[in-house]
């Protein structure tokens, strides 16, 4: 381990807070453009966080030291959590620390944190949210660790850039029917833990639909700022982790030509403009699903993730 | 007897267990005086409560040999065996670690006039507690038995101590009955082990060769026997009725620690007294476990009583628990020891951990019911603002429990899934086919207990007060603070030092399967089986969260101004909200019980359009109670009701009884 290591493992954390942003901005404008609508500026969540750090929090009465910190917690979670995911190179010193399986789960303090400072205040809506979320959060979170682990199984490893270098450094391309069943789950989970369609609107602030925007309802300012760039960077994130165990192509692997790195956040950057767009489409083509029906969404997407790791050991061991 | 006069970490624990003995006796001297029991006996109970588990963490250092004694005690052909090694240390130290909390947390929380009087609480407090030590040093079948039983009863006059109450009586029957049973097949476990010696003594159990059909049996007898005090479905019926029913330490010491002792002898008797096995047994355990930990985190998402929702919890943990000892099973019979101590290793942690946070709920169950009188979920709220120290120490609890990082619930879990992960090297096409899916179900109980801590914390501590009576509640005295910082304390530092805890808990895999799973010898990392496979390090995760976290605040804080306002909460500018608005703990499990609805037995009682006066009510329960347990009761007593013409009421028709017994008797030793 270098110091060039630990240096990246610092810039990459704070690439990636301060490229979430612009990646929520990215999916946003697409979604609009599919739409038929006149997009806002891809810079606006940039600008929505200034506005919100420059205003004063307001805060209920009774809420209580936890409502106040819970912000802090859920951000520091999710930076952490892009500290551990190779997006530009497999060599990141923090990766020791906490491998994929520690990953999901400090995704789950996240959320977890995030519904107990919901319930907090104690309106009906705030509950409602911690509800919902966490109906949602307990399909999804097993989804996300079985997707995970037909990767583990292929490559031997739970820490994310060993399975990094696993694919990219193979000798040949082989193509798993495993990872086919994987990436479909592995979508389902992300539009579900991103609050995305079909599961919850992002943009929506109808009350009896809305689950994420129910939950921070009671937030402003600063604290507002700090969740909302915590949900942006968990978009963010997801995404990586996508790339990570889909596409790897273009990530510089352990004792590569370090001069690859500008390189290997162009093809970030590629990668990100075309999932966003992605995003954006599945988004536009498909409703948002009632809320009973979120569940079988979710248990299907656990249960195609469940049947991938099946094939995987079927066929491929 | 030469044993005891020289200093040895097995005379002290026996001296400590004695001392146990005195200080529950002396609580009769002055009986009825709260503060002799409480304030002096209580506390003292406590510090030989750390001196066991000292003796416990002795015998796993690395230069310590197992020990074993005679006691002067017993029947005159029959004298007790104790024996100390690396199992029994471990499950020593887990008694005593976790014990000192909870009596210390005892010490300020039982109070006058509460059923039993105090002398008589602390003598049951502290035979349990004794006989808890026993059972774990004890190295014959006899001295087992009776320290088993001993713990039995005890805990049965401690879960009836409010025995006026009628549910509490039943509950402590059910209780009593469930314990029996279970210790009947104990006793056939131990006749079946002995293989013919008649040597009652463990050393000659491990000794004995037993044919293969006759060490299944046995086992099959220790798993029910076992499984039966642990509360492995679906023989855990007692459990959510016995632990509510106790006082909050009672409750904190049967789940934290009595379950313990089972697993404990599962243990001993599966991996150490039968050293070899079919995989058969390892899957068998391992289905039962999974079932039974998904099994209790369903229903504890639906349950509206604090307490009964930790039960389930305690259920839910067991089957995890039992999850890892199944799968170290299945890997040690086909002889694969790194795997097999992976996984029991997982176990092992797991059950430690399990001590320390489910007390420390518990105990904090006791406190809000001290402050405010309710068990019930949908009668409380908002308690985190009028106690602050219960509030935070539970929080520590629950997200130890709900398995996140970097809390020591986590690490257990971590390791239990590296130890599924490694399993598709099985060499058996079927196991490595099934087991891996095991994790799915790991996976999915670890998030359930999520939801329930979420539910458990938030209505409790979290929201507008739902009673107006809760806004006179008080936080826990100093005392009980003690008992809950001892505990949370453990919880933290399992998490920051996770491979201390590997360490310690290789002793015991190298003595139980032949190896440790901790690579290189790291003060840092968690590294089982090899570095590049998978690596966790607590410490560095939690000093990058303290990082992230004060950096964010600084920042913040530094670039922009820290001004606040307090107004009204805003809730969609909805201005006439009520407590009663909130989310009820039956409305947060909802969810659940729509998921699995086909899980539960519900009886819905749903209003109709016209009436004028809705009423809604659900009532859920336990579909085994229905399909199993009272069917066996009917039978049972059908049975009964047809031999009653036994009982004729005339003494000379049962001296007759008891003459023809004895005559089949004589025939049958002829």
């Amino acid at each position: 381990m270098n110091i060039a290591a630990y240096v990246w493992q610092i810039g990459g954390c704070l690439l990636a807070i301060a490229l979430a942003p612009l990646f929520a901005g990215w999916v946003t404008q697409c979604r609009a453009w599919l739409q038929n609508r006149s997009a806002p500026s891809l810079w606006q969540p940039y600008r929505i966080l200034r506005k919100l750090l420059h205003k004063d929090a307001a805060l209920a009465t009774h809420a209580s030291p936890l409502f106040r910190s819970a912000p802090y917690v859920v951000f520091a979670t999710m930076a952490l959590a892009a500290a551990i995911i190779p997006s530009v190179t497999t060599e990141l010193p923090l990766a020791r620390v906490a491998d994929a399986i520690a990953l999901v789960g400090l995704f789950a303090t996240g959320r977890v944190f995030m519904a107990l400072a919901a319930m907090d205040v104690g309106t009906a809506f705030g509950t409602l949210g911690a509800r919902r979320e966490m109906m949602i959060g307990f399909l999804t979170e097993p989804a996300l660790l079985m997707v995970l682990f037909s990767a583990f199984l292929m490559f031997g490893s739970t820490a994310l850039p060993a399975i990094v270098e696993g694919t990219l450094t193979a000798h040949q391309f082989v193509l798993h029917p495993s990872l086919a069943f994987a990436g479909v789950a592995f979508v389902m989970v992300l539009l579900a833990e991103n609050a995305r369609l079909p599961i919850d609107n992002p943009s929506t602030h109808l009350e009896l639909t809305m689950i994420h925007e129910a939950m921070v309802l009671e937030y402003s300012a600063r604290h507002l700022a700090l969740i909302e760039w915590a949900s942006w960077l968990k978009l963010f994130n997801y995404a990586c982790i996508g790339f990570a165990l889909f596409m790897p192509w273009g990530i510089v692997v352990n004792g590569a030509d370090p001069r690859l790195l500008v390189l290997a956040i162009a093809a970030l950057l590629l990668k990100l403009v075309i999932a966003g767009a992605a995003l954006a489409l599945f988004e536009t083509v498909s409703a948002k699903l009632r809320l009973f029906r979120a569940p079988e969404f979710l248990t299907m997407a656990f249960l195609l993730a469940v049947l991938g790791l099946l094939v995987h050991l079927l066929l491929e061991v | 007897m030469s044993a005891l006069a020289t200093v040895t970490p097995l005379a002290v624990l026996l001296y400590l267990i004695a001392a146990w003995l005195l200080v529950g006796a002396l609580g009769l001297v002055q009986s009825n005086r709260i503060g002799w029991v409480a304030r002096i006996l209580f506390p003292l109970g406590a510090l030989v409560a750390l001196g066991v588990a000292g003796m416990g963490a002795l015998a796993l250092t690395a230069d310590f040999t197992a020990q074993s004694a005679l006691l002067p005690l017993g029947l005159p052909d029959l004298p007790f065996h104790v024996r100390l090694d690396a199992l029994s240390g471990f499950f020593l130290l887990l008694l005593g670690s976790a014990g000192a909390g909870i009596s210390i947390f005892a010490a300020g929380y039982f109070r006058q006039g509460e059923g039993t009087a105090p002398g008589l609480l602390c003598l049951q407090y502290h035979v349990f507690l004794a006989s808890m030590a026993m059972v774990i040093l004890a190295d014959d079948a006899y001295l087992f038995m009776v320290a088993w039983e001993t713990m039995a009863l005890s805990s049965y006059f401690l879960v009836t101590t409010q025995h006026r109450l009628p549910e509490i009586r039943r509950a402590g029957f059910l209780y009593l009955l469930m314990a029996h049973v279970g210790a009947l097949a104990l006793l056939l476990c131990f006749g079946v082990l002995h293989g013919g010696s008649w040597q009652m003594t463990f050393d000659a159990m491990r000794g004995a060769t037993l044919a293969p059909a006759w060490a299944s049996v046995a086992f099959v007898l220790a798993l029910f026997g076992f499984g039966a005090k642990a509360g492995m479905v679906p023989l855990h019926v007692w459990l959510p009725e016995a632990h509510p029913a106790a006082p909050s330490p009672v409750s904190a010491m049967m789940s934290a620690l009595m379950l313990k002792t089972a697993i404990y002898g599962l243990l001993r008797v599966s991996l150490d007294l039968l050293h070899v096995g079919p995989w058969w047994w390892g899957l068998l355990t391992l289905g039962l476990g999974l079932g039974t930990a998904l099994y209790g985190a369903i229903f504890a998402a639906v349950q509206a009583d604090m307490k009964r929702l930790l039960a389930y919890s305690s259920i839910e943990n067991i089957g995890l628990i039992l999850a890892g000892i199944g799968l170290a099973l299945v890997c040690r019979s086909f002889d694969m020891r790194l795997l097999a101590a992976l996984a029991l290793a997982a176990a092992l942690i797991h059950a430690f951990n399990h001590a320390f946070f489910k007390s420390l709920l518990f105990l904090a169950t006791g406190s809000v019911m001290h402050a405010t009188g309710e068990r019930s979920l949908g009668k409380l709220g908002g308690l985190i603002r009028r106690m602050p120290w219960v509030a935070m120490l539970a929080l520590i609890g629950s997200l130890a429990i709900a398995g996140l990082p970097p809390l020591n619930g986590f690490v257990s879990e971590w390791l239990l899934l590296q130890a599924f992960l490694q399993t598709p090297h099985i060499p058996h096409a079927f196991l490595n086919m099934i087991v891996p899916l095991g994790a799915a179900i790991v996976s999915l109980t670890a998030a359930l207990a999520g939801y329930v801590m979420v539910k458990f914390y938030g209505v409790i501590f979290l929201g507008q007060p739902r009673e107006p009576a809760l806004r006179e509640a008080h936080d826990a005295g100093a005392l009980e603070r003690l008992g809950l910082i001892w505990l949370a304390l453990g919880c933290v530092l399992i998490g920051i030092f996770p491979q201390v805890a590997l360490d310690v808990v290789g002793r015991v895999t190298l003595s139980l399967v032949g190896t440790t799973v901790q690579h290189g010898q790291s003060a840092w990392w968690m590294t089982p089986v090899a570095s590049n496979r998978a690596s966790y390090s607590g410490l560095w995760l939690w000093l990058g969260l303290l990082l992230v976290i004060g950096a964010t605040f600084v920042l913040v804080r530094l670039f922009h101004h820290g001004r606040l306002r307090r107004t009204p909460p805003w809730d969609c500018g909805y201005p006439w909200q009520t407590p009663r608005m909130q989310d009820t703990a039956e409305g947060f499990g909802q969810p659940i019980r729509h998921l699995f609805g086909p899980v539960f037995r519900q009886q819905r009682e749903l209003p109709l359009p016209s009436d004028l006066q809705p009423r809604y009510s659900v009532l859920i329960s336990d579909r085994f109670w229905h399909a199993l347990y009272l069917p066996l009761a009917r039978l049972t007593r059908r049975i009964a009701d047809s031999l009653a013409f036994l009982q004729g009421g005339r003494l000379s028709i049962y001296l007759l009884y008891s003459f023809v017994t004895l005559i089949f008797l004589l025939v049958c030793v002829q």
